[in-house]
């Protein structure tokens, strides 16, 4: 089955690498001719992409997506969502079978090179931790000497453990299944004594736990996880769609432009939050689509603030706080290029 | 237009045009069939080339030679993080060898054994085979091996509540851990003693068959045999210092360390490849023992021959016959199947190939690499069963 799914995969690639030359706007016409975005998402991250129990998305991945989807076509619902392994996604997205992929994908320099993608700006910067039981004791990373380690594969982070343990000249033994439900299945099971992963995720996956309070996620964070939407190499203008409504969110934040507030903002006097919005014409025709593409998107998904609040922030099951993911003036790294 | 059409025709024979004469057309058809399998391929392969340059993916082997840079949960090679691509692959080749070997090993035991169960004239004994048998063909593998690793860890305790069955071997939900020999240069030894006591049997056997046929004289070749293979190795063994030290499994920190480890992802690979194979060759045993006319039987023993005789000399070579080729297929599909093994995390080829397209980004390196190795080791199971099949095959005289 998993030989057959590879088969397809390869099949795929080489029909779709075979028949299309990426040109720029390919992307974007094609999205438009078909009436709705095609985006790859995670699927089992409670808080970054996860279906309700109505069945609806819901997450800070699922609504960049919406987000895109919005400035588009000016209708946040007009998304098919795929839920990807760590193992498929890149291909999904090489083969044509997703335009963009909001996959808490860590922006690496062979990703972005031999593997052919683009990544756009950040919408998550995290880093990768550990969790454990409680009861074992442990209170350092650094006492894992010996440990069963749960990771999922075709990640940065079965890397970074490796070169976390490597470093430390301390042994352990991955244990690596690809569905990430299974692999938590495993670790909660006790086949693990950690699961290693990035710190939100660790923190999302605790929370669907059978019994959060027992797990602990211990304070080292080993490695620097910038997680970006990604799109394929060759279309520079869909490029630059993906990565200016991401940016927009930020934007609109640092604005203080509001979903609820974005009507009345575009009575505003300031020039930026005018360029912004489309009351002054001009950012949304640069990326060939409509002026108000931006106010579309803070009025139908909200700014990044709104978007982190409702998915991951302190009153939701996950309660993170936004910590590096603040907006620079408040100490943290989102930041945004000018909208000019 | 066609060389065939420009040779020149006797003036006897009626000169027939070469698309009315069904063999040239049949060459005709085959070469025109062939020249457009080549261009399609050459289409594609160059089209995939170009595609792949243009949007700047990475081509070649030569990802082979990097730093694999992600750690393998088992393997029996040395390996490492810092090991490369190639040696990475070679450990996930290893795994699903070894899976397939040791599930190939029990299934043609379980099997067989359960097949003749079937076959028993105990009411109890045939209801349970049967019942077996109609279970176990009819749930999924996948679900199996699902089923097995999940009754591993939920069932099994923490390491340091390991359960101790018997001295010196530890079960918990990290795997079972065994009590081995310590490592020693007389074990080398008595590996090749033992291969030399193969070769010794094999001989021996020849040589009772010849003699038996020209002197009618039995020799008893199976007490000589086991004898050799039992003894040789002792041999070895107290003449290489007869070392008696044992690795035994210890509780360290988390988990056990020395002893030899069965990890719960190869239990659960081998255990549910096992009981779904299992199932289908006790089908295929069973068939081939009704294949064998019970005229055969009582013909034997008509003739005095002992029921082990009437079994060995009778039924089996003529029972192998109908047995062996679907036996081979039964074989290539456990081969096959032990894919499923990423499932569940064990590291076989498609877990650590998946893992090597997924860092590297070669999926097409990748997949065709994994096509190859099942080719390789079903195309070798297959040549030696063919091979099996043609000794056993019935010799007409």
């Amino acid at each position: 089955m998993k030989i057959l799914k590879l088969c397809l995969v390869l099949a795929a690639s080489v029909l779709f690498i075979a028949t299309g030359a990426a040109m720029a706007g390919e992307t974007l016409d094609a999205v438009k001719a078909r009436g709705f975005l095609k985006a790859g998402v995670n699927g089992d991250v409670y808080g970054f992409s996860m279906p309700d129990e109505k069945g609806v998305w819901k997450g800070l991945d699922v609504d960049t997506a919406r987000a895109v989807a919005a400035a588009v076509f000016g209708d946040p619902s007009k998304v098919e969502f795929t839920a990807l392994t760590a193992v498929q996604r890149l291909p999904a997205l090489q083969s044509k079978e997703i335009d963009v992929l909001c996959r808490n994908t860590t922006q690496t320099l062979t990703r972005e090179t031999t593997n052919g993608l683009n990544f756009c700006q950040v919408n998550y910067y995290d880093g990768q931790g550990f969790l454990v039981r409680k009861k074992l004791g442990v209170k350092s990373a650094k006492d894992l000497d010996g440990a069963a380690v749960c990771v999922l594969p075709g990640t940065t982070t079965e890397m970074n453990a490796a070169d976390f343990f490597r470093a430390n000249k301390l042994s352990w033994k991955p244990v690596v299944i690809e569905q990430a439900s299974e692999l938590n299945k495993a670790f909660f099971a006790g086949r693990c004594d950690a699961l290693t992963s990035d710190a939100s995720q660790l923190a999302a996956h605790r929370s669907v736990a059978p019994n959060p309070d027992d797990y602990v996620l211990l304070p080292e964070i080993i490695s620097k996880e910038p997680l970006a939407p990604v799109v394929r190499h060759g279309d520079d203008q869909w490029y630059d769609i993906v990565n200016w409504v991401t940016m927009s969110l930020i934007e609109a934040e640092e604005l203080g432009i509001t979903s609820r507030n974005v009507d009345k903002m575009l009575e505003s006097d300031n020039p930026k939050i005018k360029r912004l919005l489309g009351v002054t014409e001009g950012m949304g025709k640069a990326l060939g689509l409509k002026d108000d593409c931006f106010y579309n998107v803070i009025k139908m998904v909200g700014n990044y603030g709104e978007v982190f609040e409702r998915n991951v922030g302190p009153d939701t099951k996950l309660g993170l706080q936004r910590g590096l993911n603040a907006l620079w003036t408040e100490g943290g790294l989102m930041y945004a290029s000018p909208f000019r | 237009m066609n060389p065939v059409d420009t040779e020149p025709g006797t003036a006897a024979t009626e000169k027939v045009p070469f698309w009315l004469d069904a063999k040239k057309r049949a060459v005709l058809f085959q070469a025109a069939t062939l020249c457009g399998v080549g261009l399609l391929g050459y289409y594609l392969v160059s089209n995939v080339l170009t595609n792949l340059e243009r949007q700047s993916i990475a081509t070649g082997w030569s990802f082979l030679g990097k730093e694999a840079s992600f750690e393998i949960g088992e393997s029996m090679i040395p390996y490492s993080a810092a090991s490369s691509y190639a040696r990475a692959l070679a450990v996930g080749a290893l795994n699903t060898l070894l899976v397939a070997f040791v599930g190939n090993l029990i299934t043609i035991i379980l099997g067989t054994i359960i097949g003749i169960a079937r076959l028993s004239s105990n009411w109890l004994v045939s209801k349970i085979a049967a019942v077996y048998i109609e279970v176990m063909q009819d749930i999924p593998v996948l679900l199996q091996l699902f089923f097995w690793y999940a009754i591993f860890y939920e069932t099994l305790p923490s390491p340091r509540q390991a359960l101790n069955p018997v001295n010196g071997v530890f079960l918990c939900n990290r795997g079972v851990m065994f009590t081995v020999p310590e490592a020693h240069l007389a074990h080398a030894y008595m590996g090749a003693a033992l291969v030399l006591a193969c070769v010794a049997v094999w001989a021996v056997r020849r040589w009772a068959r010849k003699r038996q046929d020209r002197t009618g004289r039995p020799f008893p070749t199976f007490r000589v045999s086991l004898a050799m293979i039992l003894g040789f190795p002792f041999l070895a063994w107290w003449l290489g210092g007869a070392p008696t030290a044992m690795d035994v499994p210890e509780l360290q920190g988390f988990n056990f360390k020395g002893g030899l480890t069965m990890s719960p992802e190869f239990f659960a690979v081998v255990m549910g490849l096992v009981l779904y194979t299992a199932a289908f060759v006790a089908e295929v045993v069973r068939a081939g023992i009704q294949s064998v006319s019970k005229g055969q039987t009582e013909a034997a023993m008509s003739i005095g021959l002992r029921p082990t005789m009437v079994l060995n000399l009778v039924i089996l070579p003529q029972a192998m016959r109908v047995i062996i080729p679907p036996l081979t297929s039964q074989m290539l599909n456990l081969t096959k199947n032990s894919s499923l093994a990423v499932a569940i995390g064990y590291p076989d080829f498609v877990s650590v190939a998946n893992t090597t397209i997924n860092q590297t980004g070669q999926a097409i390196e990748g997949v065709a690499l994994i096509m190859t190795v099942y080719l390789v080791f079903s195309l070798s199971t297959s040549a030696f069963m063919n091979w099996y099949n043609k000794r056993a095959a019935l010799v007409e005289r």
